[in-house]
């Protein structure tokens, strides 16, 4: 190999993709783009709606109760239910979703409460529906409420001490760091973004280089140069790594600024953290680079096949599915790094990667899953160097 | 100098099993000299060029080119000759003087000897007008400048030229048989393939006939046709190649 030949193919290269306007879009524009809209429109829309239908009172259907004013009475004054007259298809109305919730008050309720008699209160809602579950909530509390106090004034009755009702008391508290909580909800799908976006990144370069070049009739030029063709290689593989990784960092620092923008949107009130240490994500996309040479190799050799570029789209389409399923197994939960999974491509580098986002370092195991990457790459480096000397692949009529 | 033995090139398809696309052929250019390769479509005369200009590699048989063995040396082969043909397509993306700078550094030339040759190839061939213009917006006379330019950078004793007037307009065919000859008459060693006769009688020193990957005849022009008893090329031509079918 002659490096130097290789580089001045390379530099030729990214000249060439430079200009090109369907690279800046698939490799610039739309990472830089999609990631700040997809965040904006999400987050606005969660937080308009998830903040509309928790300011808003719910509406609901009372059966019966005529005979309890009281809890009537005080239902009404509840601020955020609003009662409507009841019609005789009250859970109709509930499952096409005009009313939030059902209320249905037994007869005599109050009377038998009062005497110490237990007695059912139903709720009818619609389950998944967030607005009638907040109903539901709302009206739960709102019974729970009613009955508590019931109790205590019947205790005071008695004479006896409200903290009967209560004997003893429940705390819950979080010990797991704030950048292990955020990495269990976020942390997986960061190293399954990259490795789709490291791919498509890889991709349009890729084809455009081997098929591409076949389809403008230039491969003939090239080849009747001096350069050899492993050098030819080299620095066509270099462009698409390269065009690999901007991809993925790009879209890497757009996701981050956007997720920091619209952060206070998404996570108002909650007690969640979602840090996520620099450092960890530095350590992925170093794990992330030998799997962008394994990416940029394959496409080479498997575009290179293709008379065409169009050709070489249906050769390439299939291995997205390919790449996406280790990345998708990789992010389900109980799915976790060992001596097994550390074998198989791309999962093992999704799971490492989960796990050092979380700050998790098994260091043998890292290095175990970088060195797999690695020679798995170099096999696939060596299997487009060989395409690229088969006279049937780069002549194919 | 290009010469040729016994080369053969045989194709392995996969439904019409083995195909033998050159058998055998043998013939020798000398430098000053234009050889043609004269042949109907499919005859064998691209996969002849490919194996000299060593894109493909023989099955049998070898050849030398510039003195260089095209299977051992392939390399050397390559930087001593210029190779040039309908479907040597430019890269729409760079401008002439990127393309022929280019080609300029994989011939291994430094920076100031690539700006000098660049400057000569170009005043010679009227191009200081559309230099800096991108190869996609070239008309094609002006994209076949840029390719000679291009096998010119690095002052090639050999030329291939394979149907290089294919698909081309009267006036653009025109100029690239002017630079064929001018070739020869700087002393290099051309061959070149036509299926075209009036091209061939004009041009060639000398002339090969192939026809199904066979060197049928060869000779000078006056040559072929006192051994064929033919007043015209197209006539041996003819004479040559239909027996066969």
């Amino acid at each position: 190999m002659n490096l130097h030949n290789a580089l001045i193919v390379f530099r030729k290269e990214l000249r060439d993709m430079l200009r090109d306007k369907r690279t800046i879009r698939s490799m610039i524009i739309i990472p830089v783009i999609a990631f700040p809209l997809l965040f904006l429109v999400v987050g606005w829309a969660a937080s308009k709606f998830a903040g509309q239908a928790t300011k808003e009172a719910s509406t609901i259907m009372v059966q019966g109760g005529d005979d309890s004013p009281q809890v009537l009475d005080a239902l009404r004054s509840a601020s955020d239910i609003q009662i409507v007259p009841y019609q005789p298809d009250a859970r109709q109305e509930v499952s096409d979703k005009k009313i939030r919730a059902a209320v249905e008050i037994p007869e005599g309720f109050q009377a038998s409460v009062s005497g110490g008699h237990a007695e059912q209160v139903a709720i009818d809602y619609f389950a998944d529906d967030m607005k009638s579950e907040l109903a539901k909530e709302r009206l739960q509390k709102f019974f729970d409420d009613y009955r508590d106090r019931l109790a205590r004034e019947a205790l005071a009755a008695r004479g006896l001490s409200p903290g009967l009702l209560e004997p003893f008391s429940v705390k819950t508290a979080n010990v797991a760091a704030p950048s292990k909580v955020g990495a269990a909800i976020f942390g997986g799908w960061i190293p399954y973004m990259i490795i789709i976006l490291s791919f498509t990144g890889a991709m349009y370069p890729a084809m455009d280089l081997t098929a591409g070049e076949k389809e403008r009739g230039t491969m003939e030029t090239i080849l009747s140069s001096p350069v050899a063709r492993t050098d030819l290689v080299i620095g066509k593989f270099l462009m698409v790594v390269l065009a690999s990784v901007v991809t993925s960092i790009l879209s890497l620092i757009s996701m981050g600024v956007s997720f920091a923008w619209s952060k206070r949107a998404f996570l108002r009130g909650s007690e969640i953290q979602m840090s996520i240490d620099p450092s960890a994500v530095a350590a992925v996309v170093v794990l992330l680079l030998p799997l962008a040479v394994l990416f940029a190799a394959v496409l080479l050799a498997v575009a290179l096949l293709a008379k065409s570029y169009r050709e070489a789209q249906t050769y390439v389409s299939p291995l997205v599915f390919v790449v996406i399923m280790p990345a998708v197994i990789g992010v389900m939960p109980g799915v976790e790094l060992n001596w097994k999974t550390a074998f198989i491509p791309i999962l093992n580098t999704s799971l490492v990667s989960k796990d050092v986002i979380g700050g998790n370092y098994h260091w043998a195991l890292m290095a175990a899953v970088f060195g797999m990457t690695c020679a798995y790459a170099a096999i696939a480096i060596a299997a487009a160097v060989r395409m690229f000397n088969r006279e049937d692949v780069l002549f194919r009529v | 100098m290009i010469e040729s033995r016994e080369l053969g090139k045989v194709f392995k398809d996969k439904k019409r099993g083995e195909i033998r696309a050159v058998d055998s052929v043998t013939f020798t250019c000398k430098p000053g000299e234009i050889y043609g390769l004269l042949g109907a479509n499919g005859a064998g005369k691209t996969t002849t060029l490919r194996m000299l200009a060593t894109i493909l590699s023989p099955t049998s048989g070898s050849a030398t080119v510039a003195g260089f063995d095209v299977v051992r040396q392939s390399t050397e082969v390559r930087a001593h000759i210029g190779f040039l043909s309908t479907a040597t397509a430019l890269y729409d993306r760079l401008t002439a003087a990127e393309t022929v700078q280019y080609f300029g550094r994989l011939h291994g030339l430094d920076d100031a000897t690539i700006d000098r040759r660049m400057a000569e190839i170009f005043k010679a061939l009227d191009m200081e007008e559309f230099r800096d213009r991108r190869c996609a917006k070239l008309s094609t006379g002006m994209k076949q400048k840029v390719s000679i330019a291009r096998t010119l950078v690095h002052d090639p004793p050999v030329m291939i030229f394979d149907e290089p007037t294919n698909g081309l307009d009267v006036m653009t065919a025109r100029a690239i048989t002017d630079f064929i000859s001018q070739c020869r008459s700087r002393g290099k060693t051309v061959i070149f393939s036509t299926h075209v006769m009036t091209e061939a009688e004009k041009l060639c020193d000398r002339i090969g006939i192939i026809h199904a990957g066979r060197l049928r005849a060869e000779g000078r022009l006056d040559e072929l046709r006192s051994q064929f008893r033919q007043n015209s090329l197209e006539e041996v031509f003819v004479a040559v190649c239909g027996d066969g079918q």
